[in-house]
């Protein structure tokens, strides 16, 4: 899958100049954080699912009393701050490595933001640094406003 | 509804899972319905109770909960990553409708499936050119400013009638991008300053027609400001903003269809992990039901990014119109009822 693309972009390369060279770069080099960010996070997820099976092997029946309404009732434990998140993963529990893995993929796109900002700068492409300098800082800026990070 | 409250209750009590506390509780349980049949008045009222107890509280345990739900969500990554829209749509009505979760978990979900297509699929549609880079980029300075006015806007506008004022919106782009279907072609050329100093315009390879398709971007500025909308709403109603971004694309700025649900997908994501740190703090991102949803909704965001080249955009075009209709009485109902 990626061999062949990366074969059609080479060859495509030797035609193009070199401002359209310069965008493929930018675009190649999205294409691989966005993938690596994916990847990461759901190997995360899915480890800390397993976990979370492992741990409790009343919940790995496919039939038994023992209903699933009672993880994801309003009542249901789960982390949803920073210092919960430590503690989970001290007692290594897995509901906290999937609380990892899914804080990963949040960021993916913020981390996509991130290396287009260097990206354009590095092409010395001016506009479309500004462009994406201004919605990383509105995107830092919601987390801030949101109370996540304050 | 009361139907509904009858059995969440003895859902939630510890005492009906062992084998020693079982009877007990389903006797519990059984007092609880008579008391339910009295009010709902009638015995096919009660029976219809206990059927309905038996099959899904009881039946479905957490294993097959998370294995029926990774099914579900990557056919709405599917669909999400074809239309533009993220896997939303699909989550939301599941979970309250098919597994009665809380609207506040499922909301907290659809964060999580809009993130995961949009970063599963954007990572394929970047690297084949289907969806504009730098069109997508410039948009986001709407949505993100559009997001932060919505967070400081929550307590000051009336949720419920943003609903049915959403509803009418999509309504109308519904009925645009059908009465769209006939213009297809892309085009050549743009006197927009904005998309013509930024190099906004590009060319795609559409595999359905066989050949390169370069197209002009016009409408930079009703554009953005479209958008700047969509990331309003977005915050403000807790849905995707896919629903507006793709008309506004489609519409106004004239990129193809498939352009502009590849744009549209590679963008909802930065919208989306706008809110999602509050969503996250909220304690609105429950562990057990957002794991399978990420991992679903990201399998089937890799199949949907493979069709969308291969499909023609009038198919496209004609799934989008379906979907749109199908939120905007989602969205009447819930600005109606509450």
């Amino acid at each position: 899958m990626t061999t062949r693309s990366d074969e059609a972009t080479t060859r495509g390369d030797e035609e193009m100049s070199t401002d359209d060279a310069k965008v493929r770069r930018v675009e190649l080099a999205i294409s691989l954080v966005l993938r690596v960010g994916v990847t990461v996070s759901v190997a995360v997820i899915a480890a800390g699912l397993a976990l979370m099976f492992v741990h409790h092997p009343e919940y790995g029946h496919l039939s038994g009393p023992f209903s699933y309404h009672r993880l994801t009732s309003n009542s249901a434990q789960f982390p949803h701050t920073f210092t919960q998140l430590g503690a989970y993963l001290e007692a290594g529990k897995g509901r906290g490595v999937v609380v990892v893995g899914i804080l990963l993929l949040i960021l993916t796109p913020v981390l996509r933001v991130a290396v287009s900002v260097v990206s354009y700068l590095y092409e010395r492409d001016r506009a479309m640094t500004l462009v994406t300098l201004f919605v990383l800082a509105a995107l830092v800026g919601s987390f801030f406003l949101g109370g996540v990070l304050s | 509804m009361v139907l509904r409250r009858a059995t969440r209750d003895q859902g939630g009590s510890p005492t009906g899972a062992g084998p020693g506390g079982s009877s007990g509780g389903s006797r519990s349980g059984e007092e609880h319905h008579l008391s339910t049949q009295t009010v709902v008045g009638g015995l096919s009222g009660a029976r219809g109770t206990n059927k309905y107890e038996s099959t899904y509280n009881r039946g479905v345990t957490p294993l097959g909960f998370v294995l029926t739900l990774v099914v579900i969500s990557a056919l709405a990554g599917v669909l999400g990553s074809l239309v533009g829209l993220g896997g939303g749509i699909v989550v939301v009505p599941v979970l309250t409708l098919l597994y009665h979760v809380d609207i506040r978990l499922a909301i907290g979900a659809s964060i999580v499936s809009v993130i995961a297509t949009s970063s599963g699929a954007a990572a394929a549609y970047v690297r084949d050119r289907m969806a504009n880079l730098r069109t997508g980029m410039f948009l986001e300075i709407g949505t993100t400013v559009g997001a932060i006015s919505g967070a400081f806007l929550t307590t000051v506008l009336p949720v419920r009638a943003l609903f049915v004022v959403f509803s009418a919106v999509l309504g109308y782009s519904a009925f645009a991008t059908f009465r769209k279907r006939h213009a297809a072609a892309a085009l050549t050329t743009s006197d927009d300053r904005i998309a013509n100093a930024l190099g906004l315009h590009g060319s795609y390879y559409d595999q359905a027609e066989g050949r390169e398709i370069p197209y002009k971007v016009v409408g930079t500025r009703p554009g953005l400001a479209l958008m700047y909308v969509a990331g309003l709403v977005s915050a403000l109603l807790g849905i995707g903003s896919g629903a507006l971004k793709v008309p506004a694309m489609d519409l106004t700025m004239h990129l193809p269809m498939k352009v502009s649900s590849a744009t549209s997908n590679f963008m909802i994501g930065v919208t989306a992990a706008a809110s999602a740190g509050v969503y996250f703090a909220r304690g609105q991102i429950d562990p057990i039901i957002a794991a399978p949803v990420a991992i679903g909704v990201l399998g089937g965001s890799l199949v949907g990014s493979r069709l969308l080249g291969r499909v023609e955009n009038a198919t496209i075009r004609w799934i989008f119109v379906a979907v749109l209709a199908v939120i905007c009485i989602e969205m009447l109902q819930r600005g109606v009822t509450g």
